[in-house]
């Protein structure tokens, strides 16, 4: 039977649950979901127009699986590793069918050092050799998990390709080849020694994700908005700027225009810390909405399990996922096909423990091959609502099994309030996890300072109510000068253009200074004001708009032009505090 | 293979019908379904080796169960196309109706296409000047995006869509190249005249394709007409290399024809008795827009909805949004000030204009001025609101000159005359103008270079 990318197969005795077989004459490409006597319901990962009843289906004897080597940075795959620039040599600009190609490229000589010698005992997860894939990323070659050992037949150090085996692990009863690359099924998550708790943030250079709603590394975090709120411009951005060793970004059902854009800008653009071009520490995955559904449902799979081999690595990993919203539609077409009894809005009742088996494949572990070495994989779903409405089944579920939850605010968004992250609906749950990183590494007063701006805002927030019914002049002066504080920390903090030049990443400690000079403002101005001077006085409009405009004027690496503001507001205060003596005196 | 023929149906649905004991028929062939002299066209849905369904174009009214003959093509549904097509008008499969001769030379293609692949395009970032202030100003469209337009009854959309194909042009670059395909599903014979012959006046468009599905032809021929029509579009670009402007009217009724259908089938219907795979459905015929590395052509493409009961979160502009790069909304309370064209600029967005925008593209200050004109605009609304409550006596006088601007803003900004095309200069220049209304102190969005170079405040009195 044929139904769109489900098709059902007889006389299948012998295949596993997850194996890969080839449907039909044109060999399409599927994986076995379910098995019942000798009936398989097999997912297609291709177009199915033009299959028959009849046609033939064989096994592959092999899970849905990844490779993994030398060869993954700056490549683009689509849902199941297939990668698209080898599928465009070999097919053209439109993705045809029945074509398959090696996520890896055999033919390539790779410069290997050798780490092990002859006859040393080697475990599961130990490097035992590593090769210089970018300039900015050194692949670590592993012992594959569940394979220990003593080495033989040990290569010297030298230029190979993936297939050469490196070494061979003998165990009591076992030999297995170590080769430059290993396979992993999709399914299944690897292995790691222990979870670590969080410690550390993940730096984005984003202010209001740094200062107020930070993530750890090794965290969950979930954007949810409805459409054009600015979940891959924010996507975008902390694939670029988070302090991150690899970036694994899938596109996820969504548009093809946003993975060109990727691959056009990140081999331009330099990582701020390591100043090498950006794309030297990326893989692509995209699976965009034209492309299959199946294989849709499958690149989320795939990208986790590359993020988890580089972890193993003792790296640091931030995956991206735009949008958990189409992987979740896929499983309910797919689930559909199966004439599944559905749950809530036609999803499948196991929507609920796919998201959590997926936010769970995050965290920071102790690696399988090392005692001391830590890796993490922080993932961050964007979640794109039916209607911008927060309580249908994929959000609520989402938000159960993430910590960190970035609320996109439509109406933030349409009065181009960028990025239209809500400073109220918006939690983090590592906040205080990460004081003591922020205070040590940052300033001791910083987590002080955002907790202040944050009640700014919230003060704020309230007083826009009674804005809204009578208007801002019946306000005492102490109220409008918080509104008036509220609105530079919106106009001059929280917003943050993407696409500025200055602007788009911010150092952690321009954001120390930049909030620790506003509220310095604040401050100095509220005491005057107390004291019963008008607050015309106190905002001035050169002093505003410099505070407005510091996030431009002052880039990341002139951070000492922020004395200059400094000096700047002080004397102004000082000589309004020296003329309001002078009154009072008189 | 000789084809495969078989006389009565086991069962007629709605669409759909229903063969038992076939072999050796396709997912998705091709059908010819003759009954008394007249043929449908229709296409296997599902299939087992028992029986095959299918769905036909025309419907299935006045079909009955055994005289029925059924003929399966062992292909999928194709449309022939090559350059004789231009000027040429077709019916929703993409048959000749204009009683013109037959596409002689040209290729099948299947209308399905195949999906670029990612790693083939080329970002889109040649600006095209539609010579409306709102769309060039504030929503710049780009060639090789997909940019919808969502409306509601009685809204100037086919009016908007007929002044942005006249105008649209590519600074330095003569029109020759540019076609028109155009594919009308379920729309009015009067809407469907308007804009066609609005078309053929225009002397620049010479080359349109035309494909026809109006109120009154059978529903699910819907299915197939956009397909069919960005078929055609993308042979004339990525074949071709011509720059293809595609009008797809109305999205909507596209996707009631989709709904009925799998209803139908009797498919677990999602939000609103829509298919659940509606997102996937309409990203299928969206991502058909762009462009292609090393080729020379593109695929532009308009789609026209109307919102029901002008809901933007019903699914139909739902999930159109989360397609499309962007969207040009248009308001309601606007059009009853009488403002044309009545475009809503705080919802509407295009998201290809920044890398289409500014300096070597438009004109250095062009991202800043925009990003202005929104927070200002923005911030008119908010003092509207206010003045409606405490009147417009109690307002602080900063927020007297957001209602100037405000008003200024709809009257020479928003509105323009049908026909009249102003060039992006003009657009920039007025927005700052306009500006003037404000104190230099409410404008942080542009820098202070800008300001010396284009501000000019308007004096209060
Ligand atoms: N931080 C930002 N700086 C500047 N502009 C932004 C920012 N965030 C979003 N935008 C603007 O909002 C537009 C839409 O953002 P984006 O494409 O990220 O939306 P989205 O939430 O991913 O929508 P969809 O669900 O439809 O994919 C962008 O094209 C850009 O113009
Ligand atoms: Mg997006």
């Amino acid at each position: 039977m044929v139904n769109g990318p489900v098709v059902k197969a007889k006389e299948m005795t012998g295949v596993m649950m997850h194996e890969v077989v080839k449907v039909g004459k044109l060999k399409l490409t599927g994986e076995v979901i379910v098995l019942e006597g000798d009936t398989a319901t097999i997912q297609v990962y291709e177009e199915t127009s033009g299959l028959k009843p009849n046609e033939p289906v064989e096994g592959t004897g092999k899970l849905l699986s990844v490779m993994l080597g030398p060869g993954l940075i700056g490549s683009v795959f689509d849902g199941i590793q297939r990668p698209l620039e080898v599928l465009r040599s070999k097919s053209g600009d439109f993705l045809q069918r029945g074509i398959s190609a090696e996520p890896l490229d055999f033919e390539k000589q790779w410069d290997v050092e050798i780490l092990v010698n002859e006859g040393d005992e080697v475990k599961e997860g130990q490097i035992v050799a590593k090769v210089n894939e970018t300039s900015a990323v050194e692949h670590r070659i592993m012992v594959p998990p569940n394979i220990s050992g003593k080495a033989t037949k040990v290569q010297k150090s030298g230029k190979y390709t993936i297939d050469t085996v490196l070494m061979i692990v003998e165990s009591k009863d076992e030999k297995h080849e170590v080769k430059l690359y290993q396979n992993w099924p999709v399914r299944v998550s690897r292995p790691y020694k222990e979870r670590l708790a969080p410690s550390e943030p993940l730096i984005t250079g984003q202010r209001v994700i740094d200062t107020f709603f930070p993530i750890s590394k090794g965290g969950a975090a979930a954007i949810p908005g409805g459409f054009g709120t600015g979940k891959t411009v924010t996507q975008h951005q902390l694939a670029k700027w988070a302090d991150a060793d690899i970036i694994l970004y899938i596109g996820c059902g969504e548009r093809g225009n946003e993975m060109t854009e990727v691959l056009e800008e990140f081999p331009k653009l330099m990582d701020p810390r390591s100043g090498k071009p950006l794309m030297e520490r990326t893989i692509l995955i995209a699976n965009t909405s034209n492309m299959p559904v199946s294989a849709r449902e499958a690149s989320i799979y795939t990208g986790v399990t590359i993020a988890e081999y580089f972890r193993d690595m003792g790296y640091n990993v931030a995956l991206m996922a735009d949008s958990t919203s189409r992987w979740a539609e896929a499983l309910r077409e797919i689930s559909g096909r199966l004439e599944e009894m559905p749950a809530e809005e036609g999803f499948p009742p196991y929507l609920s423990s796919r998201i959590a088996e997926f936010y769970e494949r995050a965290g920071r572990v102790r690696i399988l091959g090392s005692e001391d070495q830590n890796g993490s994989i922080s993932i961050i779903g964007a979640v794109s609502p039916p209607g911008g409405d927060f309580s249908e089944p994929v959000t609520t579920h989402t938000k159960r099994f993430v910590r960190c939850f970035w609320a996109l605010d439509k109406s933030l968004a349409n009065a181009r309030h960028y990025p239209s992250i809500s400073w109220l609906d918006s939690y983090s749950e590592y906040t205080t996890e990460l004081v003591d990183w922020f205070e040590q590494n940052v300033d001791p007063n910083f987590s002080k300072l955002s907790k202040r701006a944050m009640s700014l805002l919230s003060e704020d927030n309230n007083l826009q109510q009674i804005i809204k019914l009578v208007g801002e002049d019946v306000l005492p002066d102490d109220q409008k000068l918080i509104v008036r504080v509220a609105n530079i920390l919106k106009v001059g903090y929280l917003q943050q253009s993407a696409f500025s030049d200055v602007d788009a990443f911010c150092d952690m400690h321009k954001q120390h200074e930049m909030l620790r000079i506003i509220l310095m403002y604040y401050d100095r101005a509220n005491s005057l004001i107390s004291k019963g001077v008008a607050i015309s006085e106190v905002l001035e409009e050169k002093i505003v708009n410099t505070l407005m405009r510091m996030k431009e004027t002052v880039s990341n690496d002139k951070l000492e032009y922020f004395k200059q503001i400094e000096q700047t507001i002080r004397s102004f205060f000082d000589s309004l505090d020296e003329k309001y003596e002078k009154v009072k005196e008189a | 293979m000789p084809l495969k023929e078989y006389m009565g149906l086991s069962q007629i649905n709605g669409p759909l019908i229903f063969i038992e004991n076939v072999g050796n028929v396709g997912y998705n062939e091709v059908v010819e379904v003759t009954f008394r002299q007249e043929t449908r066209i229709g296409q296997v849905v599902q299939i087992s080796d028992k029986f095959a369904v299918v769905q036909v174009f025309q419907g299935t009214e006045g079909l009955n169960v055994n005289e029925t003959k059924v003929k399966f093509l062992g292909k999928t549904l194709q449309v022939k196309v090559s350059e004789e097509i231009l000027g040429r008008t077709f019916n929703g499969i993409g048959e000749p109706i204009d009683g013109g001769v037959d596409i002689i030379n040209g290729v099948y293609q299947d209308i399905n296409g195949f999906p670029i692949n990612p790693a083939s395009r080329m970002y889109p970032r040649n600006f095209i000047q539609t010579g409306i202030s709102a769309i060039d100003g504030l929503m710049t469209l780009i060639r090789g995006q997909k940019l919808p337009i969502f409306s509601g009854n009685g809204l100037p959309h086919n009016r908007l869509a007929v002044q942005i194909t006249k105008q649209a042009k590519i600074k330095g670059e003569e029109s020759g190249n540019f076609a028109i395909v155009f594919a009308a599903m379920g729309i009015k014979h009067d809407d469907a005249r308007f804009m066609l012959s609005n078309f053929e006046e225009s002397g620049a468009i010479k080359n349109v394709v035309t494909f026809l599905n109006l109120a009154d032809d059978p529903t699910i021929e819907r299915i197939a007409t956009p397909r069919v029509a960005l078929t055609a579009a993308e042979y004339l670009a990525f074949e071709k290399g011509m720059h293809v402007l595609v009008i797809l009217t109305d999205m909507t009724n596209y996707c009631e024809a989709l709904r009925e259908l799998s209803t139908s089938r009797g498919e677990v219907p999602s939000r609103k008795g829509y298919p659940g795979y509606l997102y996937s459905d309409l990203a299928s015929m969206y991502e058909r827009a762009g462009m292609i590395r090393n080729k020379r052509g593109s695929v532009t493409q308009i789609p026209i909805l109307s919102m029901p009961n002008d809901d933007i979160t019903h699914p139909i502009p739902d999930l159109t949004g989360y397609i499309t790069e962007g969207q040009i909304v248009l308001s309601r309370e606007l059009q009853r000030k009488g403002v044309y064209p009545p475009i809503g600029i705080l919802p509407s967005l295009s998201r290809l204009m920044k890398d289409g925008i500014g300096e070597g593209y438009t004109r250095a200050d062009h991202p800043h001025v925009s990003s202005q004109l929104f927070a200002a605009y923005s911030r008119v609304q908010e003092v509207r609101a206010l003045a409606s409550i405490i009147g417009e006596e109690e307002l602080t006088n900063i927020d007297r000159r957001y209602l100037k601007f405000g008003d200024a803003f709809e009257r020479e900004f928003l509105s323009q005359g049908y026909d009249e095309d102003r060039s992006i200069e003009e657009t920039l220049d007025l927005g700052w103008k306009l500006l003037g209304n404000l104190p230099p102190s409410e404008l942080t969005r542009v820098s202070e270079e800008e300001l010396k170079k284009y501000y000019k405040e308007i004096g209060e009195n």
